[in-house]
């Protein structure tokens, strides 16, 4: 049985309040007005020189096509662009809380979707960590009411991220028009709260199952759990494109590709089994998780390694195939990135390919903690950038920078994860002892 | 490898009492018997059928590919429909051989051999598709990067046709790599089983001197993992760059992100439906039931079921991005497909691939070996259609509507691609008769922690069994004390009694098939010297099965008596 340290704790309330604290700041700091911006437009002129300015036209006339035409007097463009610069930086500190919260959200359900994989796959090896994959989804139902209410506060127009919830937008723009049967807000909510539903019911049915058969005689909770997996998952496969085009595609709404539904899962799985391999390393540093072994480190970082290249796989196929084809309304997407984004967009491809593939090659080196904790938290950290890189050039466009908003954002919620997965962790033994596989499991080697 | 513990839930992989040496003897039995009627007439089949598609190709060489249905807006069709649905077919053989291990999947072991063959003889028909579809092929070596009389001519390196050349030829060339490296020790095993010296000599040169030392091993495993961590990305890549012939385009219908990782599923999907339809028919005519069990089957449609609703999900995204695009062409390009002149092709498809798969869900369904063989086949036509819709429903009405067409085969392309479909089966039935259809050596390693009888030994609180040994050791005992001196007498008065005093015994071990309890055994009736065996006809044959019981047939089919008189020499 775990017992949640009191230091631990104590981080973790120390990472809440830190983060509330920036994050309160970020909303406080943002400007008042669009004449406080162009204030602030001026002086970032002044030291960085016309070159930036130019610089900062030409990227909007690619990026906002509906103003396009206003925007070829130079004297007009000013006051447009500070108008944009206005709201961007309006959106900053919501954007980074977002962010912040979608990728804690899809660690937890990642997290979720891979103990379900196991169940159905009965794999032999990864019984004995179930119990630290069910903490980490226990933070599933606290991010899902964070998340909702953060929708219903964007659909009470609180923020302006999603451009196609604001009616004025919307009268202006026929191609967000013709979506309107499927981007509105009462079926935006309805759709959320049904995911949401669909994936917190399987994880608390899950638990209480495998609870359960901790203390059983026979398997019938194991079989049912089981076949609730397999279920599970055709929920999931369908509910998670849909997911990642609600949550996330939408922020572009002028913007489509068939395949992001799948590139955010793989974003999300490389992050859960990350994240998975870090608590568990945590937990067995502490003595908890005696019968966990190397084996078993050794094949978390395994699936780092392979989730990372299958990440990379998709990142490309969807990159090169837009930017081979270069057809405008497409294009657009990774114009914009690449030009304003340029550092996170390729650096994120060196924390989660190149990073994870040379150091994670070697078989001895999956099997030793130190290497697997230092690549998990580039893994994470690039992970986060590349849902920083999905949302941001939407919402903020050009005024992004990683500040205190960004960084506070990620504490608080940190601090959240943190507490909610120790806590849910302390909550039952640590060894899932009822499961028909445990035997293997504890015996398992590579 | 993982502990040797495995849990009691999990059920046998191999069915019935088996030792090492069944398995042995019945992976070699297709390849050491004779072909019967039923093989003759199979392979006389896919002959004429794989014969008319030559004379196909040569006719449209010859002629040219006018003769084909081809026009001035479909300039593919039935050409590179075959050539992705071949090369999806071959995806399965690398993904069981190469995926399923890296995932530890012990029932890969009963499969993977033929699915890899499976796979090297279907890339092999894809790879004809690229070539002849060329006009004019004798110019087809300019594909390939070499430096010629031509100064700086070079090929140009961003087309997605290039880079199937180069995925294509590592393809096959990896897989074949792989699939031998495996075979290395089976061949050697039927090397060493040979009576006949022309076999003999055949299988030592095929398993190059594998000896099966414990280095030798070793370094096998890390071969065979390495490149299983290869042949995956690999797996991935070829049928992406397949996909990248359409999705690099900019024609609706085809300009779409998800095609790479969905073809790849696709593949994955059909080359599991072949895999299926062959091994049904595999393990009822090569009698190995009892290594490609029904649970073999059950896991192979659960793998077809998983990927049919992967792409089942493709097919409802690329529905849903096309309404949510709002670029009209877009939405006809899958208006089109839904109700256009090919909409028969397109409900088809639909219901081939996305329906049948579901059927899946029930045990009862995905256990039936008669439901797996019809869906296996239903699945392979569903998705022959999906790449003939692809194609064709996109290119015969796209952008401007003066070029709308129709396509309609003539009866070459036809021909092309039923001689494909022979020359597979030609390749495969040959395959079948002459390879070690099992990986004996890989099932050999699962025996004592997944075989029938290990496991039933085990529940009953056994700690090391070994059943087979013991019970043979008694049989030979009873053996020994019930035969009839009548038939002994007979059989030593053909033979020539063995006189202990003036001869000296043979070692008869050295006669393959022989090992110390069978020497044992016949010395006790008398049989010392090779001299005596050598003499053994049919009637001896007989008359020595009916004294030994559990070796029925051994003697005749290993021809005792013609590697006796080699060994008196």
């Amino acid at each position: 049985m775990y017992t949640f340290s009191s230091k631990l704790k104590t981080f973790s309330f120390a990472l809440m309040i830190l983060g509330l604290i920036g994050v309160a700041y970020g909303f406080l700091s943002t400007p008042s007005s669009v004449e406080d911006v162009k204030v602030m437009l001026q002086n970032s002129h002044d030291s960085h020189g016309e070159v930036a300015a130019n610089h900062d036209v030409d990227t909007h006339v690619v990026e906002a096509d509906a103003h396009g035409a206003e925007q070829t007097e130079s004297a007009h463009s000013d006051d447009t662009h500070a108008e944009h610069a206005f709201h961007y930086l309006k959106n900053k500190p919501w954007s980074a809380l977002y962010v912040a919260l979608f990728f804690f959200f899809m660690i937890s359900l990642g997290a979720l979707a891979f103990y379900a994989i196991q169940h159905a796959a009965q794999a032999g090896w990864s019984v004995v960590l179930f119990r630290v994959m069910e903490g980490i989804t226990a933070y599933l139902p606290v991010g899902a009411i964070l998340l909702f209410v953060f929708f219903v506060l964007s659909s009470l127009h609180m923020n302006h991220l999603f451009v196609w919830m604001d009616p004025e937008v919307v009268a202006h723009d026929e191609l967000i028009q013709n979506k309107a049967g499927y981007l509105n807000v009462p079926f935006f909510l309805i759709r959320a709260a049904i995911y949401m539903a669909g994936w917190v019911w399987y994880r608390q049915h899950s638990r209480k199952l495998t609870l359960a058969q901790d203390n059983a005689t026979d398997i019938s909770n194991y079989t049912k759990l089981f076949k609730r997996s397999a279920a599970f998952l055709v929920f999931f496969l369908v509910t998670e494109s849909m997911m990642s085009w609600d949550w996330i595609m939408s922020l572009d709404p002028h913007w489509y590709s068939t395949l992001f539904g799948w590139y955010v899962f793989a974003s999300m799985i490389v992050s859960a089994i990350t994240t998975i391999a870090l608590v568990s390393i945590y937990l067995k540093g502490k003595g908890y998780l005696e019968f966990v072994n190397n084996s078993h480190l050794h094949d978390l970082a395994k699936f780092m390694f392979g989730f990372s290249i299958f990440w990379t796989y998709l990142w490309f196929s969807q990159f090169m195939l837009i930017w081979y084809a270069d057809i405008p309304e497409e294009v657009t997407y990774f114009v914009s990135r690449f030009n304003e984004y340029k550092i996170p967009f390729l650096g994120m491809l060196v924390l989660n390919f190149v990073f994870p593939l040379l150091v994670l090659m070697n078989s001895d080196f999956k099997r030793v903690n130190w290497f697997i904790v230092c690549t998990g938290i580039v893994i994470l950290i690039g992970h986060y950038i590349d849902i920083y890189v999905m949302v941001m050039p939407a919402t903020v466009g050009d005024q992004w920078f990683i500040g205190i908003s960004e960084i506070s954002s990620v504490l608080l919620v940190l601090g959240i994860f943190i507490y909610v997965v120790f806590t849910a962790l302390s909550k039952a033994p640590l060894l899932a002892k009822g499961n028909p596989f445990i035997k293997e499991s504890e015996q398992f080697h590579y | 490898m993982s502990s040797h513990y495995e849990a009691p839930i999990r059920r046998p992989l191999i069915i019935g009492d088996k030792s090492y040496h069944d398995i042995t003897v019945e992976v070699a039995a297709p390849v050491e018997g004779k072909a019967n009627k039923l093989w003759w007439t199979a392979f006389t089949i896919a002959l004429l059928a794989f014969l008319w598609g030559i004379g196909s190709i040569i006719y449209t060489i010859g002629t040219g590919i006018g003769v084909w249905g081809l026009n001035k807006t479909v300039g593919w069709a039935w050409d590179i429909t075959n050539f992705v649905w071949w090369v999806g077919i071959g995806h399965a053989g690398t993904l069981i051989s190469a995926v399923l291990l890296l995932f530890r999947q012990k029932w890969r072991m009963g499969i993977n051999r033929s699915a890899e063959a499976m796979t090297i003889f279907s890339v092999v028909q894809a790879g004809l598709f690229p070539v002849i579809h060329m006009g004019r092929v004798w110019n087809a070596h300019f594909v390939l990067p070499i430096p010629n009389q031509f100064g700086t001519l070079w090929t140009n390196f961003n087309s997605p046709l290039l880079w199937d050349v180069f995925a294509i030829s590592t393809y096959l060339s990896v897989s074949l790599v792989f699939w031998w490296t495996g075979l290395l020790p089976d061949f050697a095993m039927l090397r060493d089983r040979a009576v006949r010296p022309f076999q003999k000599k055949i299988y030592s040169l095929l398993s190059f001197g594998w000896t099966g030392r414990a280095k030798d091993w070793q370094r096998f495993e890390e071969v065979s993992l390495v490149l299983a961590g290869l042949a995956t990305p690999l797996v991935l890549s070829v049928h992406t760059i397949v996909s990248f012939d359409f999705a690099t385009s900019i024609i609706p219908g085809w300009h779409t992100t998800i095609f790479p990782p969905y073809f790849v599923a696709g593949a994955v999907f059909s080359g599991f439906a072949m895999v299926n339809t062959l091994l049904i028919i595999m393990r009822k005519v090569s009698n190995l039931e009892a290594y490609i069990t029904k649970q073999h089957i059950e896991l192979m449609n659960i793998v077809i079921m998983i990927t049919g609703s992967i792409v089942g999900c493709a097919y409802i995204t690329e529905l849903f991005i096309a309404w949510y695009s709002g670029v009209e062409y877009e939405q006809y390009a899958f208006l089109n497909r839904a109700t256009g002149p090919y909409w028969w092709a397109y409900l088809l498809m639909m219901s081939c691939n996305v329906f049948s798969p579901q059927f899946m869900w029930s045990k009862k369904l995905r256990t039936s070996i008669t439901f797996s063989f019809i869906i296996s086949i239903v699945v392979n036509i569903g998705m022959w259609f999906e790449r003939f819709v692809i194609i064709v429903t996109s290119l015969h009405r796209d952008y401007l509507p003066s070029s709308w067409t129709m396509f309609s085969p003539t009866f070459v392309d036809i021909g092309i691609y039923v001689g494909t479909i022979g020359f597979f089966f030609v390749l495969f039935l040959l395959y079948a008769r002459t390879f070690p259809v099992i990986a004996q050596a890989e099932v050999k390693s699962i025996l004592k922690s997944s075989g029938e009888n290990y496991k039933l030994h085990r529940d009953a609180g056994g700690k090391n069994p070994a059943p087979t040994v013991t019970k043979s050791a008694i049989n030979v005992k009873t053996e020994t004390v019930v035969d009839s001196n009548a038939n002994k007498n007979s059989l030593l008065g053909t033979l020539g009694v063995f006189d202990k005093e003036t001869q000296t015994a043979d070692d008869l071990k050295l006669i393959s098939g022989v090992g110390p309890k069978l020497e044992k055994t016949l010395n006790t009736i008398g049989i010392y010297s090779f001299e005596q065996v050598s003499k053994m006809t049919d009637t001896e044959y007989d008359l020595l099965d009916s004294i030994l019981d559990s070796f029925k047939g051994r003697a005749k089919r290993d021809d005792w008596a013609g590697q006796a008189k080699n060994l008196k020499k």
